[in-house]
């Protein structure tokens, strides 16, 4: 199903760095290692929310083979400053408490001393030998409780922004954020229908396989290198300079493979603290986090409570909706509520909407990023009560939706007017799928969801320099995650109309290719590939240049077609097509190295949507789940590499499902993690699923010169209502609350259910 | 503590190392003999990062300690090529895009030969079953059940 517009975009080639990920060659964070370095560790809080009264480190320090002992007096104050991480927003104040505690541990897990030492072995018993003087204060973990009033408060300077009236005292509300389109007032009193629901989702974890880890180097001329795991070692040094009070450009940092992020990795952890150790000890410092310290103190991603009303005519036709979302932020503030907020009801053309969101704190590990951050958690309660709706009105889920979907000119109620989008064409191909034309077997029943992400764009730099041989290396700086090394290279190729084996793309270090926002927001192949393709239209300029020298006629007058330069017309003169690698052989006498490059700050991320279909059964006695077949359709503008693209609906649908089924945060009285490992927080695993269905649906974007979309966020939005609508329809019971684990669903199954009849 | 003298043979190379009671496979794999493509995802046997088959059968180098090893014979990812040639799985997952990140790529070929070597003709349903051990966060697991489905369907043709 190759793409008949071009040569080389809509194939399937094999990825530029495959051989070396399937014999163990690749290296990831863990497999760096210096001679002489030291073993850091983490000295974590048992507590939930705690005073530290006093640390002693000096047994600690006194032990053989302890090389350097830090605490939060090793890292300076830092201002109430907020800067971008991921798509979130976070502020360093916080960041630098994040990383290691002040004056308080707000969440079990919390950093409050790491050891350097010449063995792991001695690193844990050094550990074991810090003293914390703790005062332990009463916690809170769940987000309703957090709001009330008399609940512990976690920071003393924390006043609501946006809070109606102005907030007078402290609590652990963040920020009040509004979204308004139209009169919700008006829009319900016309309403024929109303269905209103109150939902609430689970913290989750982002779940990648890798372990963070780290391993950096100071010199004692100020020089740090680092070499880690993360979405953007951009960030990583950006983070470090500020923490560490260094300049970026003492700061060189190489991204090692990744083994997964899904957002997770676009802040630092270990980073800043891995230095610093590097700093007092002298010597190279390498930290790895456990399993169980992913789980406890990295940022998973929030749970939330959502209130949703909708009001519709008979016809189907939604003419007003509200939603209020209660977001869990961790301990500090920063939650993905907004996100959560202007994608809840973005798919659809609704005249009047009011959106209101929280970001609230508790004592639970700072949130991070998560695939479309906060729109599962809105977007479960909103499809899930138009799917109420449906139910009600007797009609087709995928054609109530149709009656309402947002289509070019939709104003959506975050301000943005949409251009060309795709959801009424997702909606169609849902429809047409071979999935949803086959008759529901017995025993299963079918549930159905949509999803919007309105993807980033953002800052990205590339370079092209052309070889002596006259191949290409082309030079980014995004650590690619999921085979963008391969739609990058397939970009750049169809731009210079040469082979995609004569392109070898490179992911470089800080100090080698110029600044590039994170991997994340769905941005890499949309906005680096933007960079990709300029750099290379900046290197097809070069060549032409070089070809006009070597004919000594004017620039203009040469054209390149099928990477090679070609006189413009017979006006020009009549000379031999050159080649790349003839124009490098003799690049020396035309101008010297002949290279290209680009930096932009990319705009007109194209927006995405996704429509998926679930089939599944309910055991009754055990409230095991079965999905039986499962489809994905999503206008992904256009595949770059098809294969990829399915991947990435596939991995976000499983993912999905696995938030929908299994997947939560567990915490006992004592405000400690029940579940810190892959036994006890259970991801999808190959038995528990069917082969996920794709439909790719190519709306192009119209702002990028390949059409592309970002299609990474939009695939787990859909799956939580999808699941949760399809074990409606199988069992009559509106299941309100993640998971549908099997306790949860079974004891609801038991239970007596007067909600049943007014429906 | 004294260390322990262990003689193994790792990808059909004598080897000979020494490490604490305590230590593990893993560990020794990955820090002393700098064989770095068995990964630690969780250090308690519920990922399959660090599968590795020892004298054919298959474990999680994780939960096996590096003494148990004397005398057996281990292999790891490291020794799926032979020379310059890809296994036919290696071949294969690259092909049909079975890996994103990769990290559990290395666990997920030790794991799918070792079910190919007893039967070269799984079903779908055993195929999920086999590699319900070996953790994916990346693909939903669809194009990795292929690959090897397609696989078998080759080395039967080919035994044919």
């Amino acid at each position: 199903m190759s793409n008949p517009k071009y040569k080389w975009i809509g194939t399937r080639p094999d990825r530029p760095d495959g051989a070396d990920k399937v014999t163990g060659r690749a290296r990831f964070a863990a497999d760096f290692n210096l001679a002489g370095q030291l073993i850091g560790k983490v000295l974590r809080s048992p507590h939930a929310h705690a005073r530290i009264k006093s640390i002693d480190t000096s047994k600690a320090l006194a032990l053989p083979g302890v090389k350097a002992v830090v605490t939060s007096k090793d890292f300076p104050e830092q201002a109430d400053l907020t800067v971008p991480a991921g798509e979130m927003q976070v502020n360093l104040r916080d960041v630098t408490r994040n990383i290691m505690a002040r004056e308080k541990v707000l969440y079990e897990g919390h950093a409050v001393a790491a050891v350097a030492a010449t063995t792991e072995a001695i690193a844990k018993q050094a550990l074991s030998l810090i003293k914390v003087d703790y005062q332990i204060l009463p916690h809170v973990i769940d987000v309703a409780e957090a709001m009330k009033p008399g609940a512990p408060v976690l920071h003393d300077h924390l006043m609501t922004e946006g809070a109606k009236p102005p907030a007078t005292k402290p609590s652990n509300i963040a920020k009040r954020i509004e979204f308004a389109k139209g009169d919700t007032k008006a829009g319900f009193a016309k309403a024929e229908v109303i269905i209103e629901r109150s939902f609430t989702t689970q913290a989750v974890h982002q779940g990648y396989i890798e372990p963070h880890a780290a391993l950096a180097s100071a010199s004692e001329d100020g020089q740090v290198q680092i070499w880690s795991t993360t979405q953007g070692h951009f960030q990583v040094r950006g983070f470090c300079a500020r923490l560490l009070n260094l300049e970026t450009s003492q700061i060189r940092v190489t991204p090692s493979e990744i083994g997964g992020g899904f957002g997770g990795t676009t802040v630092v952890y270990l980073e800043p603290l891995a230095v610093r150790l590097s700093q007092k000890s002298g010597k190279p410092v390498k930290m790895t986090m456990s399993r169980e310290d992913v789980f406890r103190a990295s940022g998973p991603a929030p749970g939330g409570n959502v209130h949703v009303k909708i009001g519709a005519m008979k016809d189907g036709r939604i003419v007003a909706g509200e939603c209020t979302v209660e977001m869990q932020a961790g301990a500090f503030p920063g939650s993905p509520v907004g996100p959560a907020c202007m994608c809840s009801f973005a798919c659809y053309d609704i005249d009047n909407v009011f959106i209101v969101g929280f970001d609230v704190v508790s004592n639970r590990p700072k949130v991070a990023a998560y695939r479309a951050p906060g729109a599962p958690i809105s977007s479960f309660a909103v499809e899930s009560t138009i799917d109420m709706l449906c139910q009600q009105l007797n009609m087709d889920p995928i054609d109530l939706r149709l009656k309402n979907a947002a289509t070019k000119g939709t104003k959506t109620a975050y301000g943005v007017t949409f251009g060309v989008i795709g959801m009424v064409e997702t909606l169609q191909a849902a429809k047409d799928s071979p999935h949803y034309k086959t008759p529901v077997k017995p025993g299963f029943a079918r549930g159905v969801a949509a999803g919007f992400w309105f993807n980033v764009g953002a800052d990205s730099s590339a370079a092209a320099h052309v070889g002596e041989d006259g191949t290409v290396t082309v030079i980014s700086g995004n650590p690619d995650i999921g085979g963008s090394r391969a739609s990058l290279a397939l970009m750049a190729a169809e731009e210079l109309g040469v082979d995609y084996d004569k392109i070898r793309p490179v992911i470089a270090d800080t100090a080698s290719i110029g600044f590039n926002f994170v991997t994340g927001g769905s941005r890499v192949t949309f906005a680096t590939g933007l960079a990709v393709v300029n750099s290379v239209r900046d290197l097809i300029r070069d060549l032409k240049g070089r070809a006009a020298k070597t004919w000594g006629v004017d620039p203009e007058g040469v054209i390149w077609e099928n990477g090679m330069a070609k006189p413009a017309g017979s006006n020009v003169g009549t000379f031999e097509p050159l080649t790349i690698a003839q124009l490098a052989a003799t690049a020396g006498k035309t101008g010297g190295p002949i290279n290209g490059h680009a930096q932009l700050n990319v705009t007109g991320a194209g927006p995405g949507f996704g429509v998926h279909v679930c089939d599944l059964a309910v055991d009754a006695d055990t409230g095991i789940v079965t999905v039986g077949r499962y489809t994905a359709a999503q206008d992904v503008g256009t595949a770059i590499h098809p294969s990829y693209v399915e991947g990435q609906l596939q991995g976000g649908a499983v993912q999905g499902i696995g938030w929908a089924l299994n997947e939560e945060y567990i915490y006992n009285a004592q405000g400690r993690l029940a579940n810190p490992g892959f036994l006890d927080y259970r991801i999808p695993v190959a038995s528990d699923l069917p082969m996920i269905e794709t439909v790719l649906v190519e709306v192009p974007n119209p702002t990028h010169p390949y059409g592309v979309r970002g299609v990474g966020e939009v695939p787990i939005i859909p799956p939580l209502a999808t699941v949760a609508n399809a074990v409606a329809r199988a069992t009559g019971l509106r299941m309100l609350d993640l998971p549908l684990s099997p306790p949860k669903l079974s004891a609801a199954l038991d239970a007596p259910r007067p909600l049943m009849a007014a429906e | 503590m004294a260390k322990i003298h262990v003689t193994t043979t790792i990808n059909g190379a004598p080897t000979e190392f020494l490490c604490d009671p305590s230590q593990t496979l893993l560990d020794v794999l990955r820090d002393q003999l700098g064989l770095t493509g068995s990964k630690e995802g969780c250090g308690s046997g519920d990922c399959g990062a660090c599968s590795v088959t020892v004298d054919g059968r298959l474990v999680c180098s994780c939960l096996v300690l590096a003494p148990e090893t004397e005398g057996a014979k281990v292999e790891t990812i490291e020794g799926m090529a032979k020379g310059d040639k890809l296994h036919p799985l290696q071949k294969k997952f690259v092909e049909m895009a079975a890996l994103q990140c990769g990290i559990c790529t290395p666990g997920f070929l030790i794991a799918s030969r070792a079910l190919l070597e007893r039967n070269n003709n799984p079903t779908e349903t055993e195929i999920r079953y086999w590699l319900a051990g070996n953790l994916c966060r990346c693909t939903g697991y669809d194009k990795i059940i292929h690959a090897v489905m397609q696989v078998a369907a080759e080395m039967r043709e080919s035994a044919k």
